[in-house]
C-alpha cells in the first residue's frame, strides 16, 4: 500500500537574520512514511525539532532539503515545492492539522468554526452544522457555549474546539501536536476513541504525545527525532 | 420699423455668425452633446437670454418670422426686449402667434401648439450641465458624458424617491436625447418634456454665460429618465384655464387680489388666446 | 488549479529618481484572498494603484483575464470598475458620496449597470445593509453622520453590491479603532468566503493578513522580497526583513 505521507531526506535550519545569520539546523534526513490507517508517534527529548517535523509536514513550515510527499487527489503532492494554491487545496481536502492553541477568529461562533471546515469541502451548510453540533457535543462542550466565539473559554475549551475542528471533516491525513495536552481523564478517552476510529477509517496519522497512556492507546509504532549534535 | 445703422444684420458680426453655425451643425451631428463656442458680450445681462440670442442671430434671415416667449408668455419685459431687438437690429418681421413663426425663442416653455417641420426652437439656457450639482468637477462631467455613465443621474432620482416618496424635479427634468446623451432641456417644466420627443422642429439650445450650444435634431428620440415603478409624469396644476376652460394645457397661478383669491390661467397666452377667439363666436351665438 | 483572474509581471515605477516598483510580478486566482504587506513607503500602495489600472507602469503589463489592463480604454477600464473589479479606499469618504443618503450610496452601482427599477434597488440596498450589519433604519442617513467603521462598513455594501470578482482594498481597516477592526476584518473574510470573491488587500497590520489571506506578498523598497503561502511566510520567514516585520509585532 502506498504511504499516505511520506518524507525523503527532509531538512530544516534556520538562519536568524537578526541574530547576525546564526544558523540553527533542527531536521536533517528525516525519512518518515506513514500508511492509512495508520498512527506514528513522533518521539524524542523535548527541542529535538518533533513540532518543526509537525509544521513541516503541513507546510507551515519551508523545508532546507528533501521532500514531502502526500497522496493528494491521487498523486504525490510535494509541499515542499507546491504552489501555495495547492497546499490550500490539499489542506482543504487532505491533510488536517490539530495544533496545541487555538487560533482564535474573532466574533465567529464555535459552532462555525467547527463546521467551516466541512463546509469548505462541499458539505451543505445545516449538515455541517449538525454535525459540528454533535462531535462537540460528544467532547462535553456544553451546548450553550457553542454559540459563542472561544476567544473567552479555558485552555481545555479550546482545545476541544480545536479537536472538534480537525477531526469533523475526516482528513485522510491528521496531524496532531499533542492534542490531550489541557485535558482531564474523561475526555482523553473521548480523543483515544476519536483516534482510534479515524484510524479504523483509514486515516493516517501522526502525532505528538506526551501523556505515555494516550500514546500507548492510539500508537502503532514510535517515529525517533533526535536532536542533531554537530550544531554549527 | 427700418433696421438700425451702424450694425451688421442680426447685430454679431459674418465671422461670429460662421462660428456659431459651425457649433449648431457640430451639436445637430451629436444629439444632445455639449459643444463649446466663443460666446460674445450682448447688450444685454448674462441671465436675460444671452445664449438663445446668439443662436437666433445666427440662424435669422430676412424672410424669417420670429417669436419670442418668456414662461409662455409674448408681452412680458425679457420677450419684448428681445423681440425688439431683432426688429431694430435685424429688421425682421415679428409675431405672437406660434403658427406664424419660422423660429420661436423661448425662456421656460415648450408653446402648446405642436411645432412643425418648417420651424426651429431656440431655448434659453441658464446652465447647460445636467451634472452639475452632483459633479462639481467640469473635466469629469465631461468624462461622464463620453462615458455615458449616468449612475449618479439616477442616484438623485432615487434620493428624491427616498426623502419624498415622488421625483421632485418639476422642471428642468433630466433626459436622454437619442438614448446616448444626458441633456437639461433648460428649465422647463417637466410638463413640457413629452413635447421634446420626436418634435418636428429642430431645437436648438443657447447657453451664454456657460459658452455651450447643443441641439435635438427633428424626429429624435427624447425620454425623460425614471424608474420603472416610478414613471415619468408630466405635472400640471390639476384645474381647467379660468379663461380658455382648457384642461390639458400647462397653467399658471395668478394672485388676483390681496385676499387670497387666485386663477389658474395657460401659461401660454397666444394658445388661451386663440382658443378663447374660437370660443367666442359660439358663445355670441347663444 | 484554474488560470488566475489578475496576473501582472515586469512592473516597474519610478517617480523621478525614486523607484517605486521594481520588477513586480503578482497573479491572484478566483475565490483568492492575497495581501501585500510592507511598511509605509515600500511601493504597496502605489502597487494596487497599478494593478487597477489607476496609473500606467513604466514597464511591466497588468491582465485581467489575458486582457491588457492598461492598453484597453478608459471606458472599458471603469465599465470593468463598476462591474467585475471593486475598490474600497483607506478612507471612506474617498469611496463614498457623502451627500446621497446611504442606500443611494449602495445602489449608485446598480444604477450604473442599468438597474431602473426603484423598489430592487432599495430592496438591495436593505439587504446589503443587513449583510454589513447597519441599521435598515439609517437607509435614508447620509454617511457623514456615520461612525468611521459604519462608513467603511458601508463602502463595502457599496462596493459588493454588483458582485465584483475581484476587489483591490487599501488598508481598509486603516483609520480604525482596534474593536472595530476585528468586526471590520471578520466581515471581510466572511464575505469572500460566501461569495467566492478574489480580494487583493494592502495592509501593514500582520495579524490582518494572517486572519484574511491565503497568500502573502512582503514588499521592501519597490520590490516583492518574500511570498506564499500566508502562515509559512508570517511562521517561517526568510528574507532578513520578513523576519524583521514578523518579529516587530506586538503579540497581543
Amino acid at each position: 500500500m502506498m504511504p499516505a505521507l511520506r518524507t525523503e531526506g527532509l531538512a530544516k535550519a534556520f538562519t536568524l537574520h537578526l541574530q547576525g545569520g546564526t544558523h540553527i539546523p533542527v531536521l536533517e534526513g528525516v525519512d518518515l512514511a506513514v500508511h492509512p490507517g495508520e498512527c506514528v508517534a513522533l518521539w524524542g527529548p523535548s527541542g529535538a525539532g518533533k513540532s518543526t517535523l509537525m509544521r513541516c509536514l503541513y507546510g507551515n513550515y519551508g523545508a532546507g532539503a528533501g521532500r514531502i510527499l502526500l497522496r493528494h487527489r491521487g498523486a504525490d503532492l510535494d509541499l515542499v515545492t507546491a504552489d501555495p494554491r495547492l497546499v490550500i487545496e490539499a489542506r482543504r481536502e487532505t491533510i488536517g492539522y490539530v495544533s496545541q492553541f487555538l487560533r482564535v477568529i474573532p466574533r465567529v461562533a464555535t459552532r462555525d468554526i467547527v463546521a467551516e471546515p466541512m463546509i469548505a469541502r462541499g458539505v451543505p451548510k445545516d449538515d455541517a452544522l449538525a454535525s459540528a453540533t454533535a462531535l462537540l457535543n460528544r467532547l462535553n462542550l456544553p451546548e450553550r457555549l457553542h454559540g459563542l466565539p472561544p476567544a473567552t473559554f479555558s485552555g481545555g475549551e479550546q482545545q476541544r474546539v480545536n479537536l472538534a475542528r480537525g477531526f469533523a471533516p475526516g482528513y485522510p491525513v491528521l496531524l496532531l501536536d499533542e492534542p490531550t495536552a489541557s485535558l482531564d481523564a474523561a475526555n482523553r478517552a473521548i480523543v483515544i476513541s476519536l483516534i482510534n476510529e479515524a484510524k479504523a477509517q483509514g486515516a493516517a496519522i501522526v502525532g505528538i504525545f506526551h501523556d505515555a497512556e494516550v500514546r500507548e492507546a492510539v500508537a502503532d509504532r514510535l517515529f525517533d527525532v533526535l536532536p542533531i549534535q554537530d550544531a554549527a | 420699423m427700418s433696421t438700425m445703422e451702424g450694425y451688421n444684420f442680426a447685430y454679431l458680426d459674418e465671422a461670429t455668425k460662421r462660428m456659431i453655425r459651425r457649433a449648431i451643425l457640430k451639436a445637430v451631428a451629436i444629439p444632445g452633446h455639449q459643444i463649446p463656442f466663443g460666446a460674445r458680450e450682448m447688450p444685454l445681462p448674462y441671465g436675460w437670454g444671452t445664449g438663445g440670442i446668439q443662436v437666433t442671430a445666427s440662424i435669422l434671415g430676412p424672410q424669417d418670422t420670429l417669436k419670442v416667449i418668456d414662461q409662455g408668455s409674448d408681452d412680458t419685459t425679457n420677450a419684448i426686449s428681445i423681440r425688439r431687438f431683432f426688429r431694430r437690429v435685424a429688421g425682421v418681421a415679428t409675431t405672437e402667434h406660434t403658427a406664424e413663426a419660422s423660429i420661436i425663442q423661448t425662456r421656460h416653455r415648450i408653446p402648446e401648439r405642436p411645432l412643425r417641420e418648417d420651424q426651429i426652437i431656440v431655448y434659453q439656457v441658464p446652465q447647460p450641465e445636467p451634472l452639475f450639482r452632483l459633479e462639481p468637477r467640469r473635466a469629469e462631467t465631461k468624462r461622464l458624458h463620453a462615458l455615458a455613465d449616468y449612475g449618479l443621474m439616477h442616484v438623485r432620482l432615487y434620493e428624491d424617491i427616498a426623502r419624498l416618496g415622488h421625483i421632485a424635479k418639476a422642471y428642468d427634468y433630466p433626459v436622454m436625447v437619442n438614448g446616448r446623451y444626458l441633456m437639461s432641456p433648460s428649465p422647463i417644466p417637466a410638463f413640457d418634456n413629452p413635447k421634446m420627443d420626436r418634435m418636428p422642429a429642430l431645437q436648438l439650445f443657447g447657453a451664454g454665460r456657460e459658452k455651450r450650444i447643443y441641439a435635438i435634431p427633428p424626429y429624435t428620440e427624447v425620454r425623460s429618465l425614471d424608474f420603472e415603478d416610478h414613471p415619468f409624469r408630466p405635472i400640471r396644476a390639476p384645474h381647467a384655464c379660468a379663461l380658455c376652460r382648457s384642461t390639458d394645457t400647462y397653467l399658471d397661478e395668478v394672485i388676483t387680489d390681496d385676499a387670497g383669491g387666485r386663477i389658474f390661467v395657460c401659461s401660454d397666452t397666444d394658445f388661451c388666446a386663440e382658443r378663447q377667439a374660437a370660443a367666442a363666436p359660439k358663445e355670441a351665438a347663444e | 488549479m484554474s488560470a488566475p483572474l489578475l496576473a501582472a509581471e515586469g512592473l516597474t515605477l519610478r517617480f523621478g529618481a525614486i523607484p517605486a516598483l521594481l520588477d513586480v510580478a503578482i497573479d491572484i486566482a478566483e475565490g483568492e484572498v492575497v495581501a501585500i504587506v510592507g511598511e509605509s513607503g515600500s511601493g504597496k500602495t502605489t502597487l494596487l494603484r497599478v494593478l487597477s489600472g489607476m496609473i500606467a507602469p513604466d514597464a511591466g503589463t497588468v491582465r485581467w483575464l489575458g486582457q491588457d489592463v492598461h492598453a484597453m480604454g478608459e471606458a472599458a477600464r471603469r465599465r470593468l470598475m463598476r462591474t467585475e473589479w471593486g475598490f474600497v479606499h483607506q478612507n471612506p469618504r474617498d469611496g463614498l458620496r457623502l451627500a446621497v443618503s446611504a442606500g443611494g450610496n449602495v445602489g449608485e452601482r446598480l444604477m450604473a449597470v442599468g438597474a431602473r427599477h426603484y423598489g430592487k434597488i432599495r430592496a438591495e440596498a436593505l439587504s446589503w445593509l443587513a449583510r454589513v450589519e447597519i441599521d435598515a433604519a439609517r437607509i435614508d442617513d447620509l454617511p457623514r453622520t456615520f461612525s468611521g467603521g459604519m462608513q467603511q462598513r458601508l463602502q463595502i455594501a457599496r462596493t459588493l453590491v454588483t458582485r465584483p470578482r475581484l476587489v483591490f482594498m487599501d488598508e481598509p481597516t486603516g483609520g480604525l479603532d482596534v474593536s472595530v477592526q476585528a468586526r471590520l476584518l471578520d466581515l471581510i473574510r466572511s464575505l469572500s468566503r460566501e461569495l467566492g470573491l478574489a480580494v487583493l488587500i494592502v495592509t501593514h497590520d500582520i495579524a490582518a493578513a494572517r486572519l484574511l489571506a491565503d497568500r502573502i506578498l512582503v514588499m521592501r523598497r519597490g520590490r516583492v522580497v518574500e511570498q506564499g503561502l500566508t502562515d509559512r511566510v508570517l511562521d517561517d520567514p526568510q528574507h532578513p526583513y520578513t523576519q524583521l516585520l514578523v518579529s516587530s509585532v506586538l503579540a497581543a
